[in-house]
Formats: structure tokens, sequence, C-alpha cells
């Protein structure tokens, strides 16, 4: 009998372990629900890049600069 | 000028970031101590053959997996934070941050993703060998992992290895090793992964113990015990030693958090180390003359031991490291905080002159002012503090966390010793009570890890960076009532994802490994 290529086995191994699951279900279910709450509703509603809303990378470090600069304590 | 930032918004970021980690560190430890214990586990199957010590090792890679399923990708939200609340400090620190994170990012993914599969899906599938180099090495990818993580952590403790570049505004990497085997980021990788080896050892012995008290799989329990306490004492007794090697980088790197671990304001040669001690909570400032104790009882000499090797050298208390003017180890005099904040206000101005001398297309200028940048720049930070008590970090958190931390560090020591000689003279089975200590203490050792980050990340306030960025430079102008928001999310979830773990794990618990007694 021909033996199969690696990644034929390699998806073969991965395929029948999914499979052959039974408490990791319910865990790829908790994981994949946690991961879409992360980043389809957390990151995007509520953790945006806060220096997203500047197009360039000068007006990020003027921004940056100008906060650092207005912050301070002046003597 | 003075931009206000609210100090309700600082103390909700903080919350929050605190919030994130402490429930991100609830899941790590378990994963980095159990991981271990489980391939010694199988180890022994591998090297006697004996089925038990395969059907035990699954049964401890069924809860591992659970806590790693569980605990996966919450520290992501770390990340989410920087770009949303800490905008400045994410851009202040550059790639020194990114680069450390790109690496574990890449690491976890490849090695765990990749060991882990043929861990859980491998077991008759490839040979033994390749099998336990598989269990080995998911727990060498997740310690690795953990060490990217705590070299980043470490640079803010102690920024090395940069340079500040005022046209980016940026922290710029020149030198990676310095960053990557700084002595504070390699104490804190040993200190914090083999710490966390207790809280796996102390897991097992713990609900090894509980079966024992079920009368239930017993022979289970009691070889789960033997590899535990055994396990567990190695990794107190070097916990107490990289736990030394920390405080002194504390000392040498950060001697306000070290005073502030020992509640101590005036400084003194040979100082004696606080076993115990009550704080007396009227002292409310650094300088009012207060007793800053109820009671303590001291060891003689031994803060000056552990902070500088000598048992006779001068340790700065609170005031003294406020007020300058004692003698450095290389032989400088110590800046009062007056004078650093004045020179912190010097390097601020200078990058306000610079960036508009640069806009004039004046190089001379800027040349000159870039100057007094660098010559000040390692006070930055100081720019930003208005007085100097705001230097001090919460004394009482601080003292009290890292005091309980070093008795329960004592306690594993001597619980594990136990345990390790009891469960060796097969006399561990019929000491219920040493049952349910074993039980009840792996909350305790989960809180002493937690009480381990509360003083590096407590002790070390105001700083985000040390002396270079506080955090109340570091965080984004935003509105309180969304951090408010998320920081109620974030308490939400994790709360569900803990529950669900506990519920998942106690079902999986009861189940029983299912090993054979004989």
């Amino acid at each position: 009998m021909k033996k199969e290529s690696i990644p034929v086995r390699v998806f073969r191994f991965y395929l029948e372990g999914f499979k052959e699951m039974t408490l990791g279900k319910t865990l790829w279910v908790i994981i994949l629900i946690k991961l879409f709450i992360m980043f389809f509703v957390l990151k995007l509603f509520f953790f945006p890049s806060f220096l997203s809303k500047f197009d360039t990378k000068t007006e990020k470090q003027d921004y940056v600069s100008e906060e650092l600069i207005h912050r301070a304590i002046t003597p | 000028m003075i931009e206000s930032i609210d100090t309700s918004l600082i103390d909700w970021s903080r919350a929050q970031f605190a919030l994130t980690a402490i429930y991100h560190w609830l899941f790590v430890p378990l994963t980095l101590g159990l991981g271990v214990i489980q391939a010694i586990m199988e180890t022994i199957y591998y090297r006697t053959g004996d089925d038990f010590w395969k059907k035990t090792a699954q049964f401890w890679m069924k809860i591992f997996g659970i806590n790693f399923a569980i605990g996966v990708a919450t520290g992501l939200i770390l990340e989410f934070e920087f770009g949303t609340n800490w905008s400045n400090y994410s851009w202040f620190v550059g790639d020194i941050f990114g680069a450390p994170l790109a690496i574990e990012g890449v690491l976890a993914f490849f090695m765990e993703a990749t060991f882990i599969a043929v861990m859980f899906f491998g077991w008759n599938k490839v040979s033994k060998g390749f099998h336990l180099a598989s269990t080995w090495l998911t727990i060498v990818g997740a310690t690795i992992s953990a060490l990217w993580i705590l070299i980043a952590n470490a640079w803010m403790q102690y920024p090395a290895g940069m340079q500040f570049n005022p046209d980016t505004v940026r922290n710029e990497m020149f030198d990676f090793w310095a960053v990557a085997l700084s002595p504070v980021g390699i104490n804190k990788f040993f200190h914090t992964v083999i710490s966390s080896w207790i809280v796996g050892a102390m897991f097992v012995a713990g609900i090894a113990s509980w079966y024992l008290i079920k009368k239930r799989e017993t022979r289970f329990a009691l070889s789960s015990i033997k590899i535990a306490a055994v396990f567990g004492l190695v990794a107190s007794l070097l916990t107490l030693w990289t736990g030394d090697g920390s405080a002194y980088q504390v000392a040498q790197k950060q001697p306000m958090k070290l005073a502030a671990m020992e509640g101590l304001y005036e400084g003194q040669k040979g100082a004696g180390l606080v076993g115990i001690g009550m704080l007396n909570p009227s002292k409310e400032s650094y300088n009012d003359k207060a007793d800053p104790f109820i009671f303590k009882l001291e060891i003689p000499k031994l803060l000056s031991f552990l902070a500088d090797r000598d048992v006779d050298a001068y340790v700065p208390g609170i005031t003294n490291i406020i007020e300058g003017g004692y003698q450095l180890n290389d032989g400088t005099t110590a800046l009062s905080a007056k004078e650093k904040i004045a020179r912190g206000q010097l390097a601020i101005k200078a990058l306000a002159d610079y960036r508009q001398a640069k806009k004039n297309k004046d190089e001379a200028a800027a040349d000159a002012y870039r100057a007094v940048l660098d010559e000040n720049f390692g006070y930055f930070g100081y720019g930003y503090v208005k007085n100097p008590a705001d230097l001090v970090p919460h004394v009482g958190l601080t003292f009290y966390a890292f005091h309980v931390m070093v008795i329960l560090g004592g306690f594993f020591i001597l619980l594990f010793l136990i345990a390790a000689w009891l469960s060796y003279k097969d006399k561990f089975e019929d000491k219920t009570w040493l049952h349910w200590v074993c039980l009840f203490s792996i909350p305790l050792a989960y809180l002493a890890g937690q009480l381990g980050w509360v003083v590096a990340e407590v002790g070390r306030q105001p700083w985000a960076i040390q002396d270079i960025l506080p955090v109340s430079a570091a965080i984004s102008k935003l509105n309180t009532s969304s951090v408010q928001l998320t920081f109620f999310i974030f308490l939400a979830l994790f709360t569900i994802l803990l529950v669900a773990e506990i519920g998942i794990m106690v079902k999986a618990i009861k189940k029983g490994p299912k090993v054979p007694e004989q």
C-alpha cells in the first residue's frame, strides 16, 4: 500500500484528533466564543487603537509629543 | 502649560489593567507548574512502561487542558488595553515592547499549538519518545512565552538598551541583548516561573489529598503527591533563592520599592529585615515624623545584607530617597526628588524646544536642545511629578503584600517538606489533617503569586516606565466612563470564564482518573 504524504498524514492526525475529542469539544466551543467576544466585540467596539484616528505616522508622533509636553509640570 | 488629567481616569485605567492581569495570572501559573508535573509523570511512564503512570499523566493533562483552554488568549486583552488606554505609553516604548511580544506571539503559536496537539491527540499514534518530547516541548514553549512577556515587564522596571529619539518620540532599541539579558529580566523570569511551579505542585497535592479524604483513587493520589511534594519542595527552595536575587535587583534599581516593601522611612547602616510587623495607620506622609510601625520584629542586619551583600551597608529609606544627599554605590551623591523633578522639567522643555527648532529648520539650536534632552533623559518622567510625596508608592499595600508572600513561601517549604517526608515513609495516607491542609493551601499558592505581582507593580508606582514615564503621562485621554464600562465588561467576562473553568474542572476531578488500584 502506498504511504500517504506528510501533509496528508498531518491533516488526518488533526482530523482524527478533533473527531475523537470528548471534553475537548466543549472546551473548543468556549475558546471560539471567547475569541469571538474578544476580537469581534471587545476589540472592534470597545478597544480601537487610540492613535488610529490619525492617518500618518507623523500625525501620531506629533500628537504624542504634544501630549507629553503639555502634561508636564512647568516650573 | 499643564494639561489636567482626571485622577479618576488614571485610577480606573490602572484598575482595569490590574483586573485583567490578575485574572490572566489565575490561568498562567497552573499551566507552567502542572505542565512540568505531567511531563515528569509521562517521563516515568516512558522509562518504566507502567500503564499506571500513563493514565496518571493523562488525567493531569486533562486538567491542564481545561485550564489552558479557558486561559488561552486572556493575555491578549492586556495588549488591547495598551493600544486603547495606554496609547502614549505604547507609542513611547516603540519596538522595545513590540519585539519581545512579537517573539512571544510567534513562539506561543508555533511551539504550543504544534506540540500541544501531539500531546493530546498523539497517544498511540506517535511513538512514545516523540509523544514525551512533545509534552516537554509544550511546557518549554509556554515557559519561553512567559520569558518574553517578563522581559518586556522587566524593561519597564529597569529600562536598558534603548535610546530616545525626539523626532519619532519613541524609544529605540540599540542593544537587543541588554534588553533580553537584563539582570532584572533574568531574575524576574526565574522567580516568576519557578514560583508558578509551586502553584502546580500545590494544586496536584491538594486535589490528590481530596481523593484521599474521599478514600478513593488511593494509589493515584499517593503517587501524585510523591511527585508534587518533591517538585514543590525543590520549587519552593528555588523560589526563595530567586526571590533573594529579585530583591537584590530591586534594592539596586528601584530603592523606593524596597523601602516601601520594608516600611523603611529612615535609612540606616546595618538595617534589619522586618520579619513581621504592623504599620502605623496614622503615618500619612514621609516627613510627618510619626513612627511607621505599631510593632515590628526585625532580623538584625539582614536587609543590608540582602540589599547590598554587606551586613553593614547603608539602605536608604523613603525620606532619604526623597531628600537625597546620601552616597550611592558608585560614589556619587543621590539627587533629591526636587533636583530630579527640575531635571525632568528640563528634559521635557528640551524636547519641546528641539521639536520647535526642527520645525524652524534651525539645526544648530536643535542639536543644542538634543544635548540637553540626552543629558537629562534619565529623569524625564520626574517632569510630570507635582509633589515629591507622589513618588512614594502605597506603602501599606506593598509592605503587607511582600510580607504575606514571604510568609507563605516559608509555609510552602515546610508543607512540602512534611508531605515529601511522609510520602516517602508511606505515612501520608492516614494523616487526614495534612490532606485538609494541602487542599486548603491551593488558594494560598495562587494568593502568593498574585501578591508577588502586587509588590512588583504597586511598589513601582507612580511609574509606568521607571523614572522615564509616570502613569499620569502614559494614559490616553479617554472618558473615564468608557474605562469604567470596559472594566465591568471584563469583570463579567473573566468571572464567567473562571466559573466555567472551575465547573468543568470540578466535574473532571469528581469523575476521577479511574486508574486501577493495583
